[in-house]
């Protein structure tokens, strides 16, 4: 498709995403919530659905919930109570689940993206709670499986819904939504929003219009998402399907597609109507929640700094560029990575920046190319700031620290012990140094005539020749000023 | 009647209830019965009446974020018609 006719459409983006809550126990019941458990080990009669029980609302949740709606400017409603949305599927054993319907627990959000001109506010149209459902394994694929294994662990681990106006009008647009999203509720303390184990999870809304039309088109709702780089290519994907269809002349058809990660392709999951019947009716079992203004205002006082305050306060306190200081804030656990290292390097001559750069390019390099997280890593903010004191002070070379770093993450060892165990501290004692410049001239007899009858250019040359001798430990200063000297 | 037979129809394949003829036309009727008597509480005026979700005056009930161990696994699977490796095992999953 030529991007002339792709501008004559614009797409319309929604995003729901469910975020599982960082409690210890169920929303409904005190089964323990822990991730990677042995299957079935983590169940009651009542996440099980068994005939007779009654859930309990659990407090921490919904303390959490609000904690996150006010993390993402949302009103509180003051009342608010909880549906039964009816479907049978195996992973769900009441064949309902309790979720909240017309009175969720809050409306009316936003957040910010982009930068500068560009910056604007996504609406989030509400946040709701509601329960997990247990987890599904097929034998096979799921079109081909002959049965399918259930594992009811996470079934009841609790869950908001966080439902975003259309705002979004790229994939970019809306990769970028779910970064300041994740950012936030990270920050907040309310989840782990670790997509890999599923307790950040996107399904999204795209239709297509004439650019500049204010009527919107039929959308799609897109499932399966399992990274944001699936989402941006999903997206993609149903944009151009979309208008493929309407400039064949043809109608979009409302549907779930299932995003296809291997084939990179939309296809449409068989369903007939009445799939999507879900004869919400109020959940007779629990009675309805009242959250008083002077309560919500006391967790409101317990919200810690969030990631925008963060970044303008790294810019104002450490002289950061914007850019830094927005890489740095995304996660809450590398921004305060970074805060401990400045406060053991300190903050003078350009001393924040200095750690900013190899925060956000070495090690940041490393946990990427293992997947971990800082947490996870065996390098501490000493680990750093010992290293870029032996280059402050002359013992070892940006290079040599480079070189080393991968191991000091890996390992944990300090890097003075690093450095001392494998003689690669730099030579700074001027007879060594001596030594090979003399053995470099001797080896040379060519290039010294050359810079001995005016080719300038022929030191670097040596001074190339001296550093491969001593395995780039010598100090460039040094082994310069040597050579002139003896080269007259 | 208040209910048609193609509704009753929808409603019972969204409860995946199998119904046979004589079942689809009495509970035609005996729904129709109950939709009509709702018809008539719904002549009421009830515009400044808030919606009742329960008949108790109770809210707020709500217990403490802690943990009590459940069921074991073997408990928690003895009435599974099939298990396997700690899993309950299902049939094949097809949309509806």
């Amino acid at each position: 498709m030529d991007s002339a006719t792709a501008a004559e459409f614009e797409p319309v983006i929604g995003l729901e995403v469910h975020v599982e809550l960082k409690t210890k126990s169920k929303i409904f019941c005190p089964c323990p919530t822990k991730f990677g458990a042995e299957p079935n080990t983590q169940v009651c009669p009542v996440c099980l659905g068994l005939p007779g029980v009654l859930p309990v609302l659990n407090e921490g949740a919904v303390e959490l919930a609000v904690m996150a709606a006010l993390a993402l400017n949302c009103d509180i409603r003051p009342s608010s109570r909880f549906h039964r949305k009816n479907y049978f599927y195996p992973d769900l054993p009441k064949a309902y689940q309790i979720s909240q319907y017309d009175h969720p627990l809050a409306t009316g959000g936003w957040i910010e993206v982009g930068a500068g001109a560009s910056r604007k506010r996504i609406g989030i149209k509400r946040l709701h709670l509601e329960e997990d459902a247990g987890k599904l394994m097929h034998e096979g694929s799921i079109e081909t499986a002959a049965r399918s294994l259930v594992d009811f662990n996470r079934c009841g681990v609790p869950l908001i819904e966080i439902v975003s106006e259309p705002d979004i009008s790229s994939p970019e647009e809306a990769k970028e939504y779910l970064q300041v999203l994740k950012s936030i509720l990270q920050y907040a303390g309310v989840s782990d929003c670790r997509m890999q184990e599923g307790s950040l999870r996107v399904d999204a809304n795209v239709s297509v219009r004439p650019t500049g039309s204010a009527a919107f088109g039929t959308r799609t709702e897109l499932k399966n998402i399992g990274s944001f780089r699936s989402v941006v290519r999903g997206l993609q994907y149903e944009i151009r399907r979309q208008i493929e269809v309407i400039r064949a002349g043809g109608e979009v058809l409302q549907e779930t597609r299932h995003w296809d990660e291997q084939r990179e392709v939309t296809v449409a999951l068989r369903g007939k109507e009445e799939a999507h019947d879900y004869r919400y009716f109020p959940e007779p079992d629990l009675v309805p929640l009242h959250l008083d203004r002077e309560w919500v205002e006391s967790v409101r006082l317990k919200l810690p700094e969030l990631p925008e305050a963060r970044k303008r306060r790294f810019v104002s306190d450490y002289g950061l560029p914007e850019y830094d200081a927005g890489v740095l804030t995304a996660s809450p656990s590398l921004a305060e990575f970074y805060e401990r290292c400045v406060g053991l390097y300190g903050r003078g001559e350009g001393r924040p920046k200095t750690v900013s750069n190899w925060v956000m390019g070495e090690l940041t390099r490393f946990l990427n190319a293992n997947n971990i997280e800082i947490e996870e890593a065996r390098v501490t903010p000493s680990h750093v700031v010992e290293l870029l004191r032996l280059i402050e002070g002359g013992s070892i070379s940006g290079k040599i620290a480079k070189a080393i770093f991968d191991r000091m993450c890996e390992t944990g060892e300090m890097p003075s012990q690093i450095v001392r165990r494998e003689g690669l501290g730099q030579i700074s004692d001027e007879s060594e140094i001596a030594a090979v410049v003399a053995r470099v001239i001797e080896e040379n007899p060519k290039v010294v005539g050359d810079y001995k009858s005016g080719k300038a250019q022929a030191l670097g040359y040596l001074v190339g020749q001296v550093m491969k001798a001593t395995g780039g430990r010598a100090s460039p200063g040094l082994v310069n000023r040597v050579l002139r000297e003896r080269l007259g | 009647m208040a209910i048609s037979r193609d509704e009753v129809l929808h409603v019972a394949r969204l409860a995946r209830l199998e119904l046979g003829e004589d079942e689809i036309e009495e509970y035609t009727r005996q729904l129709s019965r109950i939709l009509e008597h709702i018809q008539k509480l719904q002549r009421l005026d009830t515009k400044d009446v808030p919606p009742t979700s329960h008949v108790l005056d109770l809210k707020n009930v709500l217990r403490a974020d802690e943990t009590r161990p459940g069921l074991s696994r073997e408990e928690a699977l003895s009435n599974a018609p099939d298990a396997v490796s700690g899993f309950f095992r299902v049939p094949k999953i097809r949309e509806s």
